[in-house]
């Protein structure tokens, strides 16, 4: 267990040293949900029913491409050859990457929740909630990426698989078109992401000041899509290579 | 104690299609400085890979520390130090090592004397991706000497190093060896063979001598390493 938490340690201290990046990964979802509330500056409805849900999806955005091109980096300048031939277990590196990718996460999902309910006027009745799927949507964004980052060869297919995996969920999430309007096979699809649940439960907190038990079930498979999507990662990654 | 830290029989390795190693057979003597040579492309650090565990083999055996090549138990005992510098140059000097101390299961307690033995004491605070490509195999070295491996798997630890350095790291390995580690250390500089206890020179994948630095002169009659390669290496060439 220490060896997850030394690697958690190391990527943050990689971060820290990286100024730029912190600013984008804490600051970037605020800015862009405040340019969504100032393109809608005179229909306050349409934020309020809409500003949760990217309240969701930014921090996915932003935290599936950091982690696939810190994860692609690892893979191409040798020093995870170098750590797979320590003690390191590879669920350890992978778990220590998710716990700081997590850490980097919760702060971005407080920052942009917080700047949303209280500089931009957000009404939501449940913000603790709000802020819970926002860091889960992020993990969620580290899990994929993580994930991804096993069939990416350079840190230029890395950023690419961000048209390939992410905006198909943004399509059918059900924040174009509500997810019962889509045609049958796209919305057996929409079922099959994992965004859609999240949009589902932005959608109703948008809404509501209760917890239904919609919530609970959606958090479930959120929760259990990151957790197959990192042990899926950590299979990919192979001692032994050609 | 095993006599032999490293024992390789029939290893064949092919690579995308190509055979690098078609079937070696060596071994490298525990305590001892063992200089692995040849040109580039030779199949050194296929070869190294193999007994750090990380290369798929076609056939053949790796036995290290006598045990297969790679077991965790092995991974704990071996230290590998790649080719090029596999730290990461967006971590100061200290936090790279204190990571892979940590790593090794080690407290951090000898950081600050093994940065002083590889000659980075000025520079421990500095990034590692702003140091000069010689400091950067120092900072990747300094990582496996925390480890305080049994073995150490060294691929071309010295080259770009200017030759005061180079006499400074050849005169640590010799250190570590005399305290009974064995070093298995790959160059395509000739003359660096004459500090090995042993030197096995490899080209095409194929073991071409396994002898004393004195054996390889009197084989090819003539004191200059360099020399003495190249009169081996042609020899060896079957039409």
């Amino acid at each position: 267990m220490t060896r997850t938490f030394t690697t958690s340690r190391r990527v943050l201290q990689q971060l820290s040293h990286d100024p730029r990046s912190i600013a984008m990964i804490v600051l970037l979802p605020s800015i862009l949900l405040a340019l969504f509330k100032y393109i809608y500056d005179g229909q306050p409805a349409i934020f309020n029913r809409v500003g949760p849900q990217m309240l969701g999806l930014f921090p996915f955005i932003v935290m599936f491409l950091v982690t696939s091109v810190t994860m692609v980096r690892e893979r191409t300048s040798g020093t995870l050859e170098r750590l797979l031939t320590t003690p390191l277990k590879r669920g350890e590196l992978i778990g220590g990457y998710a716990i700081a990718f997590g850490i980097a996460a919760l702060v971005q999902a407080l920052v942009s929740s917080g700047v949303a309910i209280w500089l931009l006027d957000l009404d939501v009745q449940t913000p603790w909630a709000i802020v819970l799927f926002a860091v889960v949507d992020a993990v969620l964004g580290t899990a994929l990426g993580l994930l991804m980052s096993a069939f990416a060869r350079t840190e230029f297919q890395a950023v690419q698989f961000m048209p390939l995996v992410v905006v198909p969920q943004i399509l059918l999430c059900g924040l174009l078109a509500p997810r019962d309007s889509l045609p049958k096979v796209l919305n057996w699809i929409s079922d099959a992401l994992p965004l859609s649940y999240a949009t589902d439960s932005f959608s109703e907190l948008a809404n509501s000041d209760v917890w239904s038990s919609t919530l609970g079930r959606n958090l479930g498979i959120l929760v259990g899509c990151c957790v197959v999507a990192i042990a899926l990662a950590s299979l990919t990654l192979r001692r032994r290579t050609p | 104690m095993l006599n032999n830290a490293i024992e390789v029989a029939d290893l064949k390795v092919i690579r995308g299609g190509k055979t690098v190693l078609p079937g070696l057979d060596l071994s490298v003597p525990t305590g001892s400085v063992t200089g692995l040579l040849g040109p580039s492309g030779s199949g050194k650090t296929t070869l190294i890979r193999c007994i750090a565990g990380i290369q798929i083999v076609a056939a053949g055996t790796v036995t290290v520390l006598g045990e297969p090549a790679g077991t965790a138990r092995n991974r704990a005992r071996v230290g590998y130090v790649t080719q090029a510098s596999s730290v990461y140059p967006d971590l100061t000097v200290r936090q790279n090592l204190a990571y892979f101390s940590s790593l090794a299961g080690k407290d951090g307690g000898a950081i600050t004397s093994t940065i002083a033995d590889v000659g980075l004491t000025s520079r421990a605070g500095a990034l590692t991706g702003n140091l000069s490509g010689g400091e950067r195999i120092r900072v990747s070295l300094a990582a496996a000497l925390l480890a305080d491996p049994e073995l150490y798997l060294l691929d071309e630890p010295t080259v770009g190093l200017d030759p005061v350095l180079r006499r400074d790291l050849w005169e640590m390995f010799r250190r570590l060896a005399d305290d009974g580690k064995t070093l298995l250390v790959s160059s395509h500089v000739m003359d660096e063979a004459s500090r090995c206890d042993r030197v096995l020179l490899m080209r095409d994948g194929q073991l071409i001598a396994d002898a004393t630095p004195d054996e390889l002169r009197s084989q090819a009659g003539t004191d200059d390493l360099e020399e003495a390669f190249l009169v081996l290496a042609e020899r060896d060439v079957t039409p």
